[in-house]
């Protein structure tokens, strides 16, 4: 089935845009709108609205019409693995698991940079995406940065922590490598390892990497708290935690 | 306001206040006892001390480094010894301290020249600083037929200085009164503030005094062309809280974000630190003019903007007293809230029109600043439109002071440049069209918004008396503030706080509190 964008008619392939040019408001500007929106191949184009926003810029309302479709049967998509949001991962730990669940986490080592692990669970957290801290069904606690792997495990054990997250910025001279498995040699020597969902992150931390050193996940560049959440959430409930 | 809409009890109002006042009274005890490493950064700042070292690192840093626990006896002494010993300007003493002279090693001259120098310091500084209000106060009045009310409220944050200018005087030309300059991520958890013009950061730009120079330049000239003073805005809250105060000062700045408890609850920074930085902070914003905008709108963001309406209320209570123990008057309090209930809930429009004519009737003076939505703004740009329209309405019916513009795109990108322009032009539509409306209207006695407020104020002072059992520190680590938990001794900062000596010397904060005719220990 070939398909259009819907006007007010089948096949009418109307779309509405608006956009800004880097040039004064005048009729000039409405020509040059009107051609470029031409030469992107649409027809019977209507500039319908046109604005000064500032002595060298215009903005602009347009209406036009293209003659490009698509075959809507040959259209694929992949499934992609999708991350629960702040209210559907509160909801999943309310409904599986019971309780409120709670994560430690900590820059351990002699990292210094906590811009990562506040990115994640500070309560403003980051880009608009909540931190662990403003989740109503986690209690979260960020130790902040050069904790020692040994207090880092007494203060899980004394918070009765559900999982563990370690952040690592500097990776000069493989330093974070290091320190990740001085901390699972350590955690395993406590008989803890398989009691916490135990997670690394950082921006040069990949989730394969993460794995082969013996952590349950890795999280890069890129991840928000919610991915973060879903994933412990997932993970004690997969474990049968309660 | 000239009589109330919402039949609000005064005594009830009375009581909220009394309980805040109880509430400030044992954390303003503990301020006056101690001092910051803030605080001694900022008091060499106002003598003169500037610029860094060879590896970037701030004069005012080095010095506190230097001091250690010294810092006790206050930084001013050491300093000013130093300029009188060494026969140097502050310029030509930053340089050599720069260059690595430890000016505590340095034998101390009669404290009486000590003195005599600090007192010739503090009145330079004071007379830079009111030279800026009276400047402000002569722009501000002779345009003040072309500003907006409430003002219109705009943000730019490109990570470039440079670049900022040009989108900041952009939005000046579309109609903006206020332009805040964003800053990039992380820079509240800096314990110094950089130095220089800067043209690379993340989601904002770096606050230092050369690029507030530069924006104020800039906001000053296309605010000369179109005839209107343009308000260039900052943020006073992180480790620099009182740093940034006297940047501000010093550049002329018109406003800085400046809450008495965010960088505790939304930053974790140390509660100790923070109480006794935003006192000096407030101060120095008081003494220059400057109206601080607090940032109850965050805890809408976190909690349930209809359930927890009361805690916005308490926490305006609370920083409208620290504000006032800090000599701030209510004229210069922009006491925070924002229009963040959920769309679906039915009459919400009622419920958030009771709350912002709340905020007006209780703190009259107060230039509020009301906040747009954000939490339920999605990819649909034509219901943002929608939601922006109301949010826009309530602020112009509510005689708001300033009107954060929102964005149709807010929560897709960073605005494009036509968004700002959308922004400003909903609002001017809705001002004009609804000009006179707040004179016009009464509200239906015992209707659902004077029965909303009421109710509101009611589990306010609950809430208040809540705290109050205990003490606000421990209110706050009893997660009584935006349902968080902070220790007392924990978060960023608590190393930098140091008890006064007896013989603690400090002529700027001496100074700060005569002129602002501060009692010692709040009220």
């Amino acid at each position: 089935m070939m398909i259009k964008p819907y006007g007010d008619t089948l096949n009418d392939g109307a779309i509405q845009m608006s956009f800004t040019l880097p040039v004064a408001h005048s009729a000039k500007a409405d020509e040059a709108a009107l051609l470029y929106i031409k030469k992107l191949g649409f027809k019977e184009v209507e500039i319908v609205h046109s604005h000064p926003l500032s002595d060298d810029f215009t903005f602009f309302v347009v209406y036009g019409k293209t003659d490009i479709s698509l075959d809507y049967d040959k259209v694929e998509v992949e499934e992609v693995e999708k991350s629960m949001d702040y209210y559907e991962v509160n909801d999943y730990i309310k409904n599986n698991i019971g309780r409120k669940i709670v994560v430690v986490g900590a820059c351990s080592g002699t990292d210094a940079h906590t811009v990562g692990i506040d990115a994640i669970m500070n309560m403003k957290g980051f880009d608009q995406h909540y931190g662990l801290e403003r989740y109503p069904q986690i209690d979260a606690y960020n130790l902040g940065a050069q904790i020692p792997n040994e207090d880092l495990i007494k203060k899980a054990v004394e918070l009765k922590a559900d999982a563990i997250l370690i952040s690592q910025i500097v990776t000069q001279k493989e330093v974070h490598i290091q320190n990740l498995t001085d901390f699972i040699e350590l955690l395993e020597a406590e008989g803890l390892r398989s009691k916490m969902v135990v997670i690394a992150g950082g921006p040069r931390i990949g989730n394969k990497l993460a794995v082969e050193l013996g952590y349950d996940a890795g999280f890069g560049r890129g991840t928000y708290p919610e991915n973060v959440a879903s994933f412990i959430a997932e993970k004690l409930h997969e474990r049968g935690i309660k | 306001m000239s009589n109330s809409k919402l039949n609000l009890d005064v005594s009830k109002i009375a009581r909220a206040r009394e309980l805040s006042k109880q509430i400030a009274a044992p954390v303003s005890e503990y301020i006056d006892k101690h001092t910051t490493v803030a605080i001694e950064r900022t008091t060499l700042r106002m003598i003169g001390a500037d610029g860094v070292d060879n590896e970037g690192v701030p004069v005012p840093n080095k010095i506190v480094d230097q001091l250690g626990k010294n810092i006790s006896y206050g930084a001013t002494k050491y300093y000013v010894n130093a300029l009188l010993k060494k026969g140097l300007t502050p310029d030509e003493l930053n340089k050599e301290i720069g260059n690595g002279l430890d000016i505590t090693k340095l034998d101390f001259v009669d404290f009486s020249y000590i003195e005599e120098k600090s007192q010739e310091l503090v009145e330079q500084f004071a007379s830079r600083v009111k030279a800026n209000v009276a400047y402000r106060n002569e722009k501000v009045n002779k345009y003040k037929e072309k500003q907006n009310s409430p003002l219109l409220y705009l943000i730019v944050a490109t990570g470039n200085i440079y670049e900022d200018v040009k989108q900041a005087q952009a939005a000046a030309k579309q109609g903006a009164d206020i332009i805040a300059v964003i800053r990039t991520t992380g820079q509240s958890l800096l314990d110094f503030v950089p130095f220089g013009p800067t043209t690379e950061g993340f989601g904002g730009t770096y606050a230092t005094q050369e690029n507030f120079k530069i924006m104020r330049k800039a906001l000053d000239e296309v605010g000369e062309e179109i005839g209107k003073y343009i308000r260039l805005v900052n943020y006073c809250s992180g480790l620099c809280m009182p740093e940034i105060a006297v940047m501000g000062a010093l550049e002329r700045l018109d406003m800085m974000l400046n809450d008495s408890m965010y960088g505790i609850l939304f930053r974790d920074i140390n509660m100790y630190r923070t109480f006794v930085d935003q006192k000096f902070s407030r101060m120095i914003n008081s003494f220059a003019g400057i109206v601080i905008n607090s940032g109850e709108d965050n805890y809408l963001t976190t909690s349930d903007a209809y359930e927890k309406a009361y805690t916005v209320t308490a926490s305006q209570f609370i920083n409208e007293r620290f504000a006032f123990d800090s000599g701030l008057p209510q004229r210069l309090m922009g006491l925070g809230h924002a229009f963040e209930m959920n769309p679906q809930i039915k009459n919400g429009f009622l419920f958030e029109l009771a709350q912002a004519q709340m905020a007006s009737e209780i703190f009259p003076e107060a230039p509020l600043k009301y906040m747009p939505p954000t939490k339920y703004m999605t990819g649909d740009i034509f219901k943002g439109v929608a939601m922006n329209t109301l949010f826009n309405f309530i602020a112009k019916a509510t005689n708001q002071g300033i009107l954060l513009l929102g964005m149709l795109t807010e929560a897709i990108h960073t605005p494009f440049m036509q968004d700002r322009y959308l922004g400003v032009d909903n609002a001017k539509y809705v001002l004009n069209n609804i000009a006179d409306f707040a004179n016009d209207i009464e509200f239906k006695k015992d209707g659902i918004m004077q029965t909303r407020a009421q109710e509101v104020l009611d589990q306010t002072i609950e809430f208040l008396e809540e705290i109050n059992e205990n003490d606000l520190f421990t209110a706050i680590e009893n997660k009584k503030f935006a349902e968080v938990s902070r220790p007392k001794n924990g978060g960023k900062g608590l190393e930098g706080v140091a008890e006064k000596a007896d013989d603690y010397y400090n002529p700027f904060y001496t100074y700060l509190e005569k002129e602002l005719n501060i009692e010692k220990g709040g009220n």
